[in-house]
């Protein structure tokens, strides 16, 4: 099981900034071990943002993505007390989830 | 007429800051790209983490760390790391925050201290011990260190720690003192900070754990001393060994008074 994101939706006008921080090792298939095997790609393929239960944000990722990613992105409309959840997947099919209420 | 003195004065403007930004320096380059990672540092990750694993009953006891006595008595984690190394009289040793932790690993939750001591970084428990370390310091940011000097043993591991810090060896011939004995030095883009004497709020002692940006690990105080080490090719006194918090009271009681940032974010 995954570690958890942290989530920090802020209000600031009409809009939220939202961050998160990802937990994941985000490896991109390009490294060698130290026995000269290469260490098999492992790394968060689909990231998805909903508000309110409304989807806000899909975007794709590619192994260029640092490890412990960092997201940060606006949300119009959105005000304090409302729910924001993000949730990745991996190209292994693992997947998080983390909800985050703007404050 | 005022036209074409606005156009003058706009060129002007442009002069100006094109040579304002040719005045920057390559340090205040790497600071601006600091600040822009602070934002998003991960060692937020390693700090939630540890802060939960205070908590977990964990180890052959089935126990938590939270009757832990890391200087301030069994339980509290506010303040403690800036306070640290110092004197215990239960183990009747000075030790570091990552020891005293080994300590407690050991007496609380019955795990093997030798053994965890052992492990490579980034493995096994030693992923644990840098995620509670990471919380712990997170606990006491912006607090000032406050060292004690008090105890006869602690004043001898100041002078145990200044003469390593001094000592040359391996086989490139450098101390600690080779780099970091000098104002304004650098490697390359990195600036070196002088720790022979208080290098200010968030430098040295003050900044660590830190998280790596290059290569995306969380490292305590006791894996950058590990890393000097190998950077000089002489042997780790290993972890949690009186050589690395002997240096540790050196550089803390010099930071005396500096504010500590830690955990931070490093290249």
């Amino acid at each position: 099981m995954a570690d958890p994101m942290r989530i920090r939706a802020q209000a600031a006008g009409d809009k939220a900034t939202i961050r998160v921080l990802m937990s994941h090792e985000m490896e991109s298939g390009q490294r060698k071990d130290a026995a000269g095997k290469t260490v098999p790609a492992w790394f968060i393929q689909e990231v998805t943002a909903t508000h309110n239960g409304k989807p806000v944000l899909s975007a794709e990722w590619v192994p260029a993505v640092s490890k412990n990613p960092f997201l940060q992105f606006a949300v119009k409309g959105a005000k304090a007390g409302d729910k924001i959840a993000v949730t990745w997947k991996d190209n292994k099919g693992d997947t998080r989830t983390d909800e985050a209420t703007v404050s | 007429m005022k036209h074409s003195i606005s156009v003058l004065l706009a060129a002007g403007l442009m002069t100006l800051s094109l040579h304002s930004l040719a005045q920057k320096t390559a340090s205040q380059g790497i600071d601006e790209y600091r600040a822009m990672l602070q934002d998003g540092n991960p060692a937020d990750l390693f700090e939630a983490k540890g802060e939960a694993l205070w908590t977990q009953k964990r180890g052959p006891k089935n126990a938590s760390l939270e009757k832990c006595d890391l200087g301030k008595g069994p339980g509290v984690f506010k303040g403690v790391f800036v306070e640290l190394p110092k004197y215990f009289a239960d183990t009747g040793r000075v030790q570091d925050m990552e020891s005293r932790l080994l300590t407690c690993m050991e007496t609380l939750q019955g795990f093997n201290a030798a053994e965890i001591a052992k492990t490579a970084f980034g493995r096994g428990e030693q992923v644990n011990m840098t995620a509670l370390a990471t919380w712990l310091a997170a606990e006491s940011k912006g607090m000032k260190f406050n060292l004690s000097q008090a105890n006869q043993a602690e004043k001898t591991f100041y002078e145990v720690g200044k003469r390593l810090f001094f000592q040359r060896g391996g086989p490139h011939d450098f101390a600690c003192a080779s780099c970091h004995a000098e104002d304004g030095k650098r490697i390359r883009l990195q600036d070196l900070p002088n720790l022979t004497k208080n290098p200010g709020d968030g430098v040295g002692f003050a900044a660590w754990p830190a998280y790596r940006v290059s290569n995306g690990q969380m490292w305590g105080m006791q894996q950058r001393l590990n890393d000097c080490y190998r950077q000089q090719r002489f042997p780790y006194p290993g972890f949690a060994s009186d050589a690395t918090i002997a240096l540790g009271v050196y550089l803390g009681v010099n930071s005396q008074g500096s504010a500590s940032i830690a955990p931070a974010i490093k290249r």
